[in-house]
């Protein structure tokens, strides 16, 4: 899977979830600072990324990707 | 002050969403029409069921809350922001200093249906597919907090739970934070979403509900004859409080005098009211005497009665003796003969219905009352009737209306509002 796909997966998941639309969700986006994503949400995001790309995102994970980028790096580098 | 000798407690907004309309408008005039908003339920879920009628929401919160919100939220807490925004843009959104303004919202049962749909994920996919708002959808206090959060509320946000009665309760609490000096500005009320199969099944077999399957609209007939059950319906009713001398330097629109509440408990079985009915009896007494008034000023009550064989005639009989020889100038009416119980939201609903009456001078009608019990001596409207109006009609002003609102557990409270009478100069 190539980051760009991983991020509109997570585009995707995000705007479900969280109601932000997709074309806002930018790598350089943090979760809480830019999305108004809280800490609640980021466990259902974390749930539904999970099942979406077949990868086990940690709780001592989850609270060091702060930002879209993040996670689409953690995505690529544990598919 | 009022006449009671405390602070004045004034309606400065109304809102509603229930099985008549999604607002205070569509309701109210659905009442003064007789329409019923009982229906027949198609669902798979019903099917094991002996009841398999109800008065869903006329208007899904879902569309009105909107979708990311409302997944973060049951849908009785969807139906309390829905009201309480209606009446906060129709008490004209006032500016109030945060932590003067108060909420006290609640539900008879809270967030049952995320409870039930939660236990189910639960089971099906694991802990970790729950959601991560399971918490704050099932607690009864979810609605008071999201309301405190929309409107930045900080004096406080409160629920009271007393099953049937929560909606009317909370209400009295709401005035009692303004009469203790704690908030200038209160929204009050309660919510209820509780049509599903788990609590339909759990009053049927208590045989408090109707199982006229066949003739939903008629189900619900509170002192007639052939009542036999509660039908259950869902949504909200909110008011704005303010304190008088707040409201008065603002110039704000008043609907009533949020004039008294009495309270009492049956403390006699946990589900069955006192036959006697001097529990109820109590209350009424209590809400005119903390309101100030005489039985004579009563023109109009909202009653509890649900339509169950026992519960109406006791509220009756409780009502002639607190009225006295009064009790001939007062219309009493249930609207639950058109809503449907809608339990902790219930007397919010009718708390709604009743200062509309008083407003218009009009008692909506009890729909499907055909044949009345033969003990029933209060005037009970069939037909939207006006209410006395001045001194001529033998009406003493300021004239007052109740609601009566009454809750497993052996809770009774009884509200009582006042026509407004600005003072001269």
């Amino acid at each position: 899977m190539t980051d760009q796909e991983i991020l509109a997966g997570l585009a995707e998941i995000i705007d479900e979830i969280a109601g932000v639309p997709a074309d806002e969700v930018t790598p350089e986006k943090n979760f809480v600072e830019d999305l108004d994503i809280d800490s609640l949400s980021m466990v259902e995001i974390a749930v539904a990324a999970q099942d979406k790309f077949g990868v086990e995102i940690p709780d001592e994970q989850l609270k060091d990707l702060k930002t879209v980028q993040d996670v689409v790096n953690f995505v690529s580098k544990n598919s | 002050m009022s006449s009671n000798g405390q602070v004045g407690v004034v309606v400065i907004g109304l809102g509603a969403t229930t099985p008549l309309g999604g607002d205070v408008a569509s309701t109210w005039s659905g009442m003064l029409a007789g329409n019923s908003g009982v229906r027949r339920i198609t669902d798979e879920w019903v099917s094991n069921l002996p009841v398999k009628i109800a008065a869903p929401a006329a208007e899904d919160p879902v569309s009105v809350v909107g979708r990311v919100q409302a997944r973060r939220m049951d849908r009785c807490e969807q139906f309390a922001l829905v009201a309480a925004r209606e009446a906060w843009a129709d008490a004209g959104s006032p500016t109030v200093d945060p932590y003067r303004l108060g909420v006290a919202v609640t539900s008879g049962i809270g967030g049952i249906g995320s409870t039930l749909s939660a236990y189910d994920t639960l089971r099906e996919k694991g802990w970790e597919r729950i959601s991560p708002y399971t918490v704050p959808m099932l607690m009864p206090n979810g609605a008071a907090g999201w309301i405190s959060i929309e409107l930045g509320a900080r004096a406080g946000a409160h629920a009271l739970v007393s099953a049937c009665a929560s909606g009317a309760e909370s209400i009295g609490y709401g005035m009692d934070m303004i009469r203790s000096g704690r908030a200038d500005v209160v929204l009050a009320g309660g919510a209820e979403a509780a049509i599903m199969a788990l609590n339909i099944g759990a009053f049927a077999v208590m045989r408090a509900m109707s199982t006229r399957n066949d003739e939903p609209e008629r189900a619900s007939r509170p002192w007639d004859k052939g009542r036999d059950g509660f039908v259950l319906g869902e949504g909200a009713g909110i008011v704005v409080l303010e304190s008088l001398p707040h409201a008065l330097a603002r110039g704000a629109r008043i609907y009533a005098v949020a004039a008294g509440a009495g309270y009492s408990a049956d403390a006699f079985h946990i589900s069955h009211g006192s036959p006697d009915g001097a529990g109820v009896r109590y209350a009424i007494t209590s809400a005119l005497s903390n309101a100030g008034i005489s039985p004579s000023q009563v023109v109009h009550i909202n009653a509890h009665a649900t339509s169950t064989p026992e519960g109406d005639p006791l509220e009756a009989r409780a009502i002639a003796d607190a009225l006295g020889d009064a009790a001939g100038g007062c219309v009493v009416t249930s609207t639950k003969s058109m809503t449907g119980h809608l339990l902790g939201g219930a007397g919010a609903v009718e708390t709604v219905a009743a200062i509309l009456a008083l407003r218009d001078r009009i008692a909506p009608p009890t729909i499907n009352l055909e044949d009345i019990d033969d003990d029933v001596t209060i005037d009970v409207a069939t037909k939207a009737r006006p209410l006395a109006d001045s001194a001529a009609d033998g009406a003493v002003r300021p004239l007052a209306v109740l609601n009566n609102a009454f809750g497993f557990g052996g809770h009774n409270v009884t509200l009582a509002f006042t026509e407004f009478i600005p003072q001269e100069g």
